[in-house]
């Protein structure tokens, strides 16, 4: 009995600690966003809390350093998060119903071309990707951060699993009263797909929140940046504004956690699909 | 009209002209984004392309190739992906384990902490631990270490010290995401065949080793797949950490390399050249992985 006890108290020790390992970074980037920005570029970030040093100032400069930059990075992070996020879901959900529900000719390859091109990161094609974005006059522009992600593929798979599971009969049914292929998708798949949503709207929101180097490279000018590209060019010698730094993240993070609060589940069903796969 | 709408039923509504409108977005996606950017950096890795027109130099950038940054890169990207591996698929599976037990108290608590990390961009989470990284002696990766009595460490200006910076920071952002896999692969397996376990009298090691561990096989390989090509990738981390100006190479990576070549001196060619080998080794890895999952064979039933 005592033996059992001894390691149910072990194992909560264990997980303790990489909880503390995990949660500790957040606290001190908060303690951290109270002190001076240049003190910290010099002498790192250290445990120390002295109250005399900490005040707001940093979140005042927020809103005042050059003319309020960080809400334009705010204004622009959440415009193309949101516009991605929504397109983004919507054709995917389309292109992966199309997979799942409909026999045609080349539609192993395009199955199997989806399933390789979720292995092929961005960060290969950034040069050519560059090229054809000034091409197309999309660079630094929100279209030039959005469209080459329109149709991710890790999306259209998540959906085609999910829309394998989809009931035909009600297809068939819905052909017999005369509803056009587009009508059944629109009227009764994409219903019955809410849970895939769900979860794939708060993963893609994420993803695009977080994106950094597709928008390093396309996004060029300062009032453009998103934030996690902001929040990078702060430290180059052009930046100069270190005040900003981790008053600016911990603001940057705060919608993404309570987003996770409230849809724990759905993060966690939008991640497993790939690794479960059958 | 009526001539359109005989048309639309006729053609675009029939079932064999509607699937293919279904997966025209992806189509045109793959074709303008992602197949003739890769046929224009295999043109270009041929090519010297100065601020005037681009010259054929046959195999040239390829030659260039054998020179002591892009030894360094290759090294560098292969420890990260090396080390980040060895750690992030035993811990998180004992950890999954652990939390998967229902003796366990508090799994959802621990869980959710465990991915907060997750949540954070490689900008923010890589701001933090570049300054707990700094060199002084204050610093907290420096008073962690004074703690067992060691001397403070320059981080991020010494080989092995600054890549523990950047495997202790994939770490914390994935560590949490790891285990949700492992979790996920856990809840799969019946409970009937530890019950069985049981009665056979076998330990808890053993139900670890001949029942757990196989079980996990697929998730097992799907994770190191995801890890090989999150580690072959790696570039944001190093940009965090040094942007481009990594001092000796140190944490340079291959796109690290890419990008310094290509945006800072702006020699396309050398840097699509550089950009194909990592493609080959992204695509070797993807069919060594499709291969193993058999999935060619399952989608041609």
């Amino acid at each position: 009995m005592s033996n059992s006890k001894v390691q149910i108290t072990a194992i909560i020790l264990v997980l303790s600690f990489f909880a503390f390992f995990a949660l500790a970074p957040f606290f001190f980037m908060l303690i951290s966003s109270f002190k001076p920005g240049d003190q910290i570029i010099k002498n790192g970030i250290s445990a120390s809390i002295d109250f005399d040093i900490m005040s707001l100032q940093n979140y005042k400069t927020l809103f005042t350093e050059r003319s309020g930059i960080y809400l334009h990075w705010y204004k622009n992070s959440v415009l193309i998060t949101t516009i991605q996020t929504a397109v983004a879901v919507f054709l995917s959900s389309w292109v992966g119903y199309g997979l799942a529900v409909y026999e045609f000719k080349g539609k192993n390859l395009i199955f199997v071309l989806v399933l390789v091109l979720m292995m092929v990161p961005i960060e290969i094609l950034i040069l050519p990707l560059y090229k054809l974005s000034i091409t197309l006059k999309i660079i630094d522009s929100y279209a030039g951060v959005i469209l080459p992600f329109i149709v991710p593929p890790v999306a259209v798979f998540f959906f085609r699993q999910f829309a394998v599971g989809l009931p035909t009969e009600l297809i068939d049914a819905a052909r017999i009263d005369g509803a056009s292929e587009f009508a059944i998708f629109f009227k009764i798949m994409m219903p019955l797909m809410k849970p895939a949503y769900g979860a794939m709207i708060i993963l893609q929101a994420m993803f695009s929140w977080n994106a950094f180097v597709w928008p390093l490279i396309v996004l060029r000018s300062n009032e453009n940046f998103t934030l996690p590209i902001g929040l990078a060019s702060l430290i180059t010698p052009y930046g100069n504004s270190y005040d900003m730094l981790f008053s600016g993240a911990v603001i940057s993070v705060v919608p993404i956690i309570i987003l996770f609060m409230f849809k724990q589940n759905s993060f966690i069903s939008g991640l497993t699909v790939g690794g479960v796969k059958g | 009209m009526q001539i359109f709408k005989n048309f639309y039923e006729k053609y675009i509504n029939s079932k064999k002209v509607a699937p293919y409108i279904f997966v025209s977005p992806f189509i045109l996606v793959f074709l303008v984004f992602y197949l003739y950017p890769i046929i224009s950096t295999v043109i270009m890795s041929f090519q010297e392309i100065g601020f005037g027109e681009a010259k054929f130099i046959g195999l040239a950038n390829y030659k260039k190739l054998f020179n002591v940054h892009y030894k360094n890169a290759l090294l560098t990207s292969t420890n990260y992906t090396f080390w980040t591996i060895l750690i992030l698929v035993p811990l998180p599976i004992i950890l999954a384990v652990f939390l998967n037990s229902d003796k366990t108290k508090f799994t959802n608590f621990f869980r959710s902490s465990i991915f907060m990390p997750a949540l954070t961009s490689v900008i923010v989470a890589g701001m933090f631990f570049r300054y707990a990284f700094g060199e002084q002696a204050s610093t907290l990766a420096n008073s962690i270490i004074g703690i067992f009595g060691l001397e403070p460490i320059t981080w991020l200006q010494n080989y092995i010290p600054a890549m523990i910076a950047l495997v202790v920071l994939c770490v914390w952002r994935w560590l949490g995401v790891n285990i949700i896999y492992f979790l996920s692969g856990l809840q799969s397996i019946p409970e009937e065949i530890y019950e069985a376990a049981d009665i056979d009298g076998a330990n808890s090691w053993d139900k670890f080793k001949y029942i757990t561990i196989p079980s996990l096989k697929p998730v097992i390989i799907y994770v190191i797949t995801i890890s090989v090509f999150g580690g072959y990738k790696m570039f944001a981390e190093s940009y965090a950490y040094w942007q481009t100006a990594t001092p000796n190479d140190i944490g340079m990576t291959i796109v690290s390399y890419i990008y310094q070549t290509g945006f800072n001196n702006f020699n396309m060619g050398f840097a699509s050249a550089i950009g194909i080998t990592l493609l080959l080794i992204v695509l070797v890895v993807n069919i060594i992985q499709l291969n193993i999952f058999g999935l060619f064979k399952k989608e041609e039933q």
